[in-house]
């Protein structure tokens, strides 16, 4: 024991003299959830528009204000002719564009049918969908004004209501991915290049000669990241709930063991990918590619899982991260138990044994 | 020099796939005793030094080191010799009196121990200065006298050197070998490999090996006079093309 201690001491020495390794562990996390938070943002504000007004007249003018007062857009100029439209675009800061047919209130009223055209910039298309959206909404709720007198019977009126997240914030969304991201990054890739760093400084032998067990090597080497680790969460859930408002309506104590597991399956990864790797980079580009870009793109994180292609979403089911946000995400937005997440939390003990088993097996062919 | 057997190798092999890197080696090595480990071709000797100090499992053969076989009892083994590779392995990233602090911990020296223990050693290599600086900051020669002695800190009966002195200068090199022979002198048995053929001359006794095998086994005199040779360069020159 007092061995072990002595090891854990001076892995600690390791991490504290060396500045890049504690940026990377208490800077990153810090900076991610910000720009996260703050930056990266699905919400639409201020969205500079242009209106092709071909008939001018008391509706469309209506349409307009209504629109040109919501805190989404800001009409940024008028324009005169189809041509325009193109060139407008090109400059690229309006990126709708309200195309009001001729006779609009004339159409409206006679045939209770006028056309209004929306065209977007879809360079970017969430943006591109999000505008579109939500003129219509404004349409609808317009439209529900003018009709306010006249009953319809047998009319359907779909209600939305969004639920866990009723204001759609997307840093609900991004806390938990970060959360997840930067675990993955503190356990799996700082464990390795740690462990990496000692087969190249050649201290590794020295250890292995040395009375202490393998198994005590590995167990020194990692345990100091399990702590920090903790800590990380610790500090992504205080800063997501002061700065950014975000509730966690379940279990802190199910969020803190749920972590831990997947530190520890992230640890195994760490330790695989140190047996595989000679050098502190391979480490560092093994578990850059091969960890943090799936993590990234096919956990669910960014991209929603169920609208990505079949071979995709069955890959996607490989990656640990993947049923971790889905854990972390029910604990923190709907604020569920174990009941609901069990199956989840199955499957992630049984990668981590599988992970643990493995880099084990692999560490013991490489001392032959 | 008395007769006891740290070391006794017997037919001792080892294969990676269809390569055989070392192959059935014999040898002896006394209490106390220098013992000069060279070979012509890389790879063998290193092998076989991780072979004896319980880092690679042998093919077949035999081998007791220590008093223990290195088959059924590689933990003992591990308790009762020194190590220092060919890369300097200590941590830069800390400090003189941390490194001795941390490998004698790792084996298992007492807290009183290591603090007498790291006392001698900084006052005999002169450290006192820069006790409490980043070894990084050290030139290689102190470095590697460093290492060496944390190398000795739990008073192995055998310290294994992998090419102590590469890279180092030769009023260095000097000095380490004075330590080596102070070392011996207390009875630890020094087991070095060198391709620095001026200090197979200082060894006890060398063995040689080609292509896996040892060719040659006696002490620098004797090896001079079987071969014919002026010095140990030439007697490996003329092992080594065969």
């Amino acid at each position: 024991m007092k061995r072990f201690i002595g090891f854990i001491k001076k892995e600690f020495y390791h991490i504290f003299r060396d500045r890049r390794s504690l940026f990377i562990l208490f800077g990153m996390p810090i900076a991610q959830i910000l720009l996260f938070g703050f930056a990266i943002t699905n919400e639409i504000n201020n969205v500079d528009i242009a209106i092709l007004d071909h008939s001018k007249d008391a509706t469309t003018e209506e349409i307009i204000n209504k629109i040109s007062a919501s805190k989404y857009f800001s009409v940024n100029q008028f324009i005169e002719k189809e041509s325009d439209i193109e060139t407008i675009f090109k400059k690229g800061k309006v990126k709708a564009v309200l195309n009001f047919e001729k006779d609009f209130s004339k159409n409206l009223i006679k045939d209770h049918n006028a056309t209004l055209q929306i065209i977007t910039d879809a360079t970017d298309p969430n943006t591109a969908n999000t505008i579109s959206n939500f003129v219509n909404a404004i349409l609808t709720q317009y439209q529900k004004e003018l009709n306010k007198d006249i009953t319809i019977e047998y009319q359907i009126v779909p209600r939305t209501r969004m639920v866990y997240n009723p204001e759609l914030k997307s840093v609900y969304m991004f806390v938990p991915g970060v959360m997840t991201i930067i675990l993955m990054l503190v356990s799996a890739m700082m464990t390795s290049i740690s462990i990496t760093r000692e087969k190249e400084l050649g201290t590794m032998e020295i250890l292995l000669v040395s009375p202490l067990k393998p198994l005590q090597v590995i167990i020194g080497k990692v345990f100091p990241y399990i702590f920090l680790s903790i800590i990380n969460a610790l500090v992504i859930i205080v800063l997501s709930i002061f700065i950014f408002k975000m509730p966690v309506q379940g279990s802190l104590v199910l969020l803190g063991l749920e972590s831990i597991l997947f530190i520890i399956s992230a640890l195994a990864l760490g330790i695989l990918i140190s047996t595989i790797s000679a050098t502190q980079q391979t480490a560092m580009m093994i578990s850059l590619m091969g960890l943090m870009l799936p993590v990234i793109l096919l956990s669910g994180f960014i991209f929603p899982i169920s609208s990505m292609p079949i071979p995709l979403q069955v890959i996607s089911n490989i990656i640990p991260a993947k049923w971790f946000i889905i854990i972390i995400k029910g604990i923190m937005l709907k604020g569920v138990g174990l009941q609901y997440v069990w199956k989840e939390t199955l499957i992630l003990f049984g990668m981590t044994v599988f992970f643990i088993g493995l880099s084990v097996k692999k560490y013991k062919i490489r001392l032959e | 020099m008395n007769n006891e057997r740290v070391i006794q190798v017997e037919g001792l092999t080892k294969m990676f796939g269809d390569f055989t890197a070392v192959n059935a080696i014999t040898f002896e090595v006394n209490k106390g005793e220098i013992f000069g480990f060279l070979s012509a071709n890389g790879a063998g000797k290193t092998t076989a030094m991780k072979m004896l100090v319980g880092i690679s499992n042998p093919t077949s053969g035999k081998a007791n080191v220590a008093g223990f076989d290195v088959f059924t009892n590689a933990e003992e083994i591990k308790k009762n010799i020194g190590y220092m590779s060919q890369k300097f392995a200590l941590y830069d990233d800390l400090t003189v009196k941390e490194n001795i602090t941390f490998f004698g911990g790792i084996y298992g020296l007492s807290r009183k121990r290591i603090k007498e223990k790291s006392a001698i050693l900084i006052q005999e290599l002169g450290l006192e200065k820069v006790a409490n600086k980043l070894v990084g900051a050290l030139p290689l020669g102190w470095k590697q006298k460093l290492s060496f002695s944390v190398s000795l800190l739990h008073d192995p009966k055998i310290v294994f050197l992998d090419e102590p002195t590469g890279g180092v200068d030769p009023i260095t090199r000097r000095q380490f070998w004075e330590m080596i022979y102070k070392a011996a002198h207390q009875g630890t048995t020094v087991f070095v490999t060198t391709h620095y053929m001026d200090e197979a001359e200082y060894c006890d006794r060398v063995s040689i090996m080609v292509n896996g095998k040892i060719e040659a086994l006696d002490t620098p005199k004797k090896l001079k006079e079987q071969f014919k040779a002026d010095n140990m360069n030439d007697v490996f020159l003329k092992l080594a093309r065969g």
